[in-house]
């Protein structure tokens, strides 16, 4: 027996935390690393309430959220290292090529 | 307070404090590592709620897979070590943000489902394997094509280009 809310404050304070590294890390890596942060407070939700309710549906969607996951930080570290490449700086606030 | 309790309030304290050095520490390296401690918590409370395949997939991509892809890429990347390098300007407002939007949640959370408790019940691998190839087979096959295209996509994207 838990409390249904000691999982979703563990899963808020993972997603604050993940806002906060979003909006003021500078380097690319660091932000891609908040984001990660981000969907496991998602899974950790969907698994809280998978279990509240006794349906798999939450679990599956985990399992889907990592997957995508992966994908995600294999494409956004391809596109760090190809600016880094390109430019010398994985400074997210240099990188201002498409700002007008 | 139950056993089960105590044990995922040890872990959700650890992975809260884990979690904030990782947003907040002034050396990259040290992030990432932070971050293998944030992960590895968050693997425990999966299996502390009974999703015991959710809990090992997590420790096999997430601390196997994602934070040694990240470590490399630290390693490609030159970082400058520092809160003025690695931090911008808005630190401020984005604690603001972070704070009220934990603030919120809190107070929704707790007036939602304040009183309501999970009887675990652990999930036998067979009923997710079930499940994930019988009523789940086409987003399965779904996510499947996106993650060779996100493997094709990433080495396009990283490979050098001829002549160069």
């Amino acid at each position: 027996m838990i409390r249904l809310v000691f999982p979703l404050f563990f899963a808020a304070i993972l997603f604050s935390a993940g806002i906060y590294g979003v909006l003021a890390r500078r380097n690319a890596v660091l932000v891609l690393m908040s984001i990660e942060l981000m969907l496991n407070a998602v899974n950790v939700n969907l698994v809280a309430f998978s279990q509240y309710l006794h349906q798999l549906t939450g679990q599956i969607f985990a399992l889907f959220v990592i997957t995508v996951a992966a994908g995600e930080i294999g494409i956004g570290l391809a596109i760090v290292i190809l600016i880094y490449r390109n430019r010398e700086t994985i400074d997210v606030d240099e990188v201002d090529l498409l700002k007008w | 307070m139950t056993a089960q309790e105590w044990a995922f309030a040890i872990v959700g304290v650890l992975g809260s404090v884990a979690a904030i050095r990782l947003v907040t520490s002034k050396n990259v390296v040290h992030a990432a590592l932070w971050l293998v401690v944030t992960l590895a918590t968050v693997a425990a409370a999966y299996l502390i709620l009974g999703a015991e395949f959710v809990g090992w997939v997590q420790v096999l991509i997430y601390v196997g897979a994602i934070v040694v892809l990240l470590l490399f890429a630290l390693m490609l990347t030159k970082a400058p070590i520092g809160r003025e390098a690695l931090d911008n300007q808005q630190r401020g407002l984005a604690a603001i943000v972070g704070l009220g939007v934990l603030v919120g949640l809190i107070f929704l959370l707790q007036g939602a489902f304040g009183g309501k408790r999970i009887h675990t019940v652990p999930t036998v691998m067979k009923q997710v394997g079930t499940a994930l190839f019988r009523d789940y087979v086409l987003p399965f096959e779904v996510v499947s094509v996106l993650l060779l295209a996100a493997l094709v996509g990433a080495i396009v994207l990283a490979r050098k280009d001829e002549g160069e």
